[in-house]
């Protein structure tokens, strides 16, 4: 670990923190429909779409008609998806004819767009055509995005709501989300991002005359025979479009296979601080919409300090633990100079060294975002576990844009009923008392992600010539690579241990019912809780009120996280990762 | 019914609306204000393509600094993407490391760790200035150069950390073997 390293990590969590609050009382005005600079642009475009679509923006709607638009919304958009991949050859804006996408194959990719995960089990670069990846893909990573945001939303009303029956109109919010939020957000920081390098036309591969040609044994029909290779040919794109609304919406689907490791992702070190914090920018800025929405910006404030705490405690584990040199390794110097970062640099690029891809795997795990700038299968033990942690406690370390407030807020249903067991009173939260019904709906929503990962996961481990033959990775790394994809998919990330061959029948389904439980299963207690909060009477703050904004309730709400976490997933983690650190210190390889 | 047609419609008008105006305003954009950027930051040498800035190339033999080890398609593949994924206990990790010490390693001194490994794009365009003043020895004597002149050629291609805090310092090997070859005349 260097100063250096520490310092880009201070900035980055500075920056991040600097743009939350102007961010986050912008959106409270965007979505209690106040005036907000961009109205005399945006309000003639929003009421056009309104009149297309005849969608009444002042129509409020119950619980179960939110529920109701999204999950109708996301068939339609997921249908769209499979469609254009099925036909891709047919359609334009296909300069390297690449063929249609096979049916599972295609079924998992619109299931993991559609629900925010973007888990990819294929090479896009040689898989997807320019218009499934604009049309087809960069348009999910819209939606969802929005989608979430959405529900964030309406789950805020339904705390600072009284005795209403109603949670605002999908359809404005999701509106909103994307032309006053992530629009604006995404086309300056497309441009940035080209300035940078990344690149942006609709080309055909273009076929670069080496300067030195390689002479490399290629195998053909079975047989070695060495070939010479006079040319590279470099797969173009329009990426940084795709690139800024992949990173801001927490989608992470890489527009090529090596995702933000690839230069033309994300060539500088500059593009990567700006695709770390736009991962932060909206989850951090909610927290503060949070506040500002409920007339509490204290309690918003006590929130992020949660989030805070575990992601210091992430990233300071998997700093530490990538900086770390491989035992097993001889001749080969692995010590931090001034000329070079040393470290676990196995699947990690140089201009990034560790602390830069340490600090990316764990914002990219803390949100729902997925997208990598280095492998993590080939992360040490304890580097890799940091991801995988995260990815398990639920994603509210920050978390998705949307998914990872209203999950946070989940936790502190069950933070604030723990307290009031403690004290022996009805917990109350923001002046909603929560009875029997509230904490059964936000039990059910932490039950159903742990009962997809471990489920899933055991299926894939105990039926054979299911799930172990996709394993890359031998011993207890296998395992690790299992929970990882199941995690993942659960958690709607879209990460993974990527050694795992997961583009099998049983994975591309099994992976896709495990998004999409994880998102719409997970989302309907969620936004009925919410709803349940609107209805209730508020009752005024009393002396026996637990409060919800001080450093106490932070440690109170991190302390739950944890130990929900901890209790439910520990002993598959020793299983995995914290056995493979043991046996890689005993000299073990396998 | 009419959430259904609404959601269809929706659907309708902002995918094209996202799928297909905005990206293709951005690319009239970029285009427009970035076009060397926007199209991959290629190097024209004599009206060919000899590759691209970013994009890393192989480079084999004494006379050449080597690239990092790649796991793109057979190296370097610029169609296939992509990290090795080995686990740090893959026992095909260690050999491969062990393989490429052998094939690296200048007397008794210890090779830099990024020159065994494989990178996470397998396009990595660079290495480490440590795994750069490596090699100089190799390729001086490759080249019947003076190490002094060589070692120099390094030190004008290290890219300092960007605004002297971001990211790592590092050595473009494409740019630094063009200037290698053409001090060779």
């Amino acid at each position: 670990m260097t100063a250096n390293g520490w310092l880009q990590i201070a900035v980055f969590i500075s920056a991040v923190l600097l743009c939350a609050r102007p961010l986050g009382v912008y959106m409270a005005a965007v979505f209690e429909r106040r005036r907000t600079w961009l109205d005399p642009v945006l309000v003639p475009v929003e009421r056009l779409l309104y009149r297309c679509t005849s969608v009444s923006p002042e129509e409020e709607m119950r619980w179960t008609g939110y529920a109701g638009s999204m999950l109708i919304f996301s068939a339609v958009t997921l249908l769209l998806t499979y469609l254009i991949e099925r036909l891709q050859q047919f359609l334009p804006l296909n300069p390297q004819h690449l063929g249609a996408v096979s049916p599972f194959l295609a079924w998992n990719t619109a299931v993991s767009f559609t629900t925010n995960t973007n888990w990819q089990a294929y090479t896009p670069e040689s898989t997807m055509s320019y218009l499934t990846q604009m049309l087809g893909l960069a348009t999910h990573n819209f939606w969802s995005a929005a989608v979430g945001i959405a529900l964030a939303i309406a789950f805020i009303r339904g705390i600072a709501r009284k005795e209403m029956k109603t949670l605002g109109n999908f359809w404005v919010d999701m509106t909103r989300a994307i032309l006053w939020v992530l629009l604006p957000i995404c086309v300056v920081f497309a441009l940035v991002l080209t300035s940078q390098g990344v690149i942006q036309n609709l080309k055909p591969y273009t076929v670069a005359h080496m300067v030195r040609p390689q002479t490399r044994a290629k195998t053909v029909n079975g047989k070695a025979a060495p070939t010479a290779a006079l040319t590279q040919t470099i797969a173009q794109g329009p990426v940084a479009s795709q690139e800024a609304i992949k990173m801001l919406g927490t989608n992470g689907g890489g527009f090529f296979n090596a995702n933000s490791a690839h230069p033309f992702e994300n060539p500088t070190p500059l593009t990567n601080m700006l695709e770390m914090m736009a991962m932060f920018l909206i989850p951090a800025g909610l927290t503060v919409t949070l506040g500002e929405m409920t007339g509490s910006p204290r309690h918003g404030r006590a929130v992020l300090g949660a989030m805070l705490i575990l992601w210091l405690i992430g990233v300071t584990v998997c700093y530490w633990a990538e900086s770390q040199p491989n035992p097993l390794f001889h001749g080969v110097n692995q010590q931090t100079t001034a000329l070079q970062a040393g470290g676990n640099m196995e699947g990690k690029e140089v201009r990034f060294g560790i602390a830069d891809s340490a600090l990316f795997a764990t914002v990219t795990t803390d949100s729902s975002c997925g997208a990598v700038n280095s492998m993590h299968d080939s992360y040490m033990p304890l580097g890799g576990i940091v991801p995988l942690t995260n990815i398990m406690l639920g994603e509210v370390v920050f978390g998705g844009v949307g998914s990872g407030l209203y999950g946070m807020l989940i936790f502190v249903i069950v933070a604030v009923f723990i307290a009031g067991l403690m004290v022996g009173r009805t917990p109350e939260y923001l002046g909603n008392k929560i009875q029997a019904y509230d904490v059964q709906m936000a039990m059910l929503y932490l039950l159903i992600f742990p009962l997809i990962i471990l489920g899933f996961s055991a299926v894939a481990v105990l039926t054979p010539h299911l799930g172990l033959p996709g394993i890359t990775n031998p011993g207890p790394h296998g395992l690790s690579q299992i929970l990882y994809a199941y995690s993942s998919a659960a958690g709607n990330n879209g990460s993974a241990f990527a050694g795992l061959n997961a583009n099998t029948p049983w994975y591309n389904l099994s992976l896709g019912f495990a998004m999409f439980i994880g998102r719409f299963l997970m989302i309907v207690p969620m936004l009925a809780l919410a709803g349940s909060l609107a209805a209730k009477k508020k009752v005024p703050e009393s002396s026996g009120t637990f409060p919800v904004t001080t450093p106490l309730f932070t440690v109170l709400l991190t302390s739950v996280i944890v130990i929900v976490g901890a209790l439910t997933f520990f002993p598959a983690l020793s299983l995995g990762p914290i056995l493979e650190h043991l046996l890689l210190h005993a000299g073990h390889s396998f | 019914m009419k959430q259904l047609r609404t959601a269809v419609l929706y659907t309708i008008i902002s995918a094209v609306f996202l799928g297909i105006a905005y990206p293709l305003v951005i690319t009239a954009l970029a285009q427009w204000i970035f076009p060397k950027q926007a199209n991959g930051s290629l190097i024209v040498r004599n009206g060919q393509v000899i590759g691209s800035q970013l994009i890393g190339q192989d480079f084999s033999g004494p006379g050449y600094f080597h690239s990092r080890p790649s796991a793109a398609g057979d190296g370097y593949d610029a169609e296939a993407s992509g990290g090795s994924n080995l686990a740090p206990t893959n026992s095909i990790l260690i050999q491969q490391v062990e393989q490429r010490v052998a094939a690296e390693q200048v007397g008794t001194a210890k090779v830099p760790v990024d020159l065994v490994t494989a990178s996470a794009s397998g396009l990595d365009p660079d290495i480490t200035p440590a795994a750069a003043y490596y090699q100089a020895p190799r390729v001086a004597k490759a080249r019947h150069l003076p190490l002094v002149a060589v070692r120099k050629l390094i030190a004008q291609h290290i890219t300092p950390r960007q605004f002297g805090l971001l990211g790592e310092p590092r050595v473009n090997v494409l740019d630094l073997n063009m200037s290698l070859d053409q001090m060779h005349y």
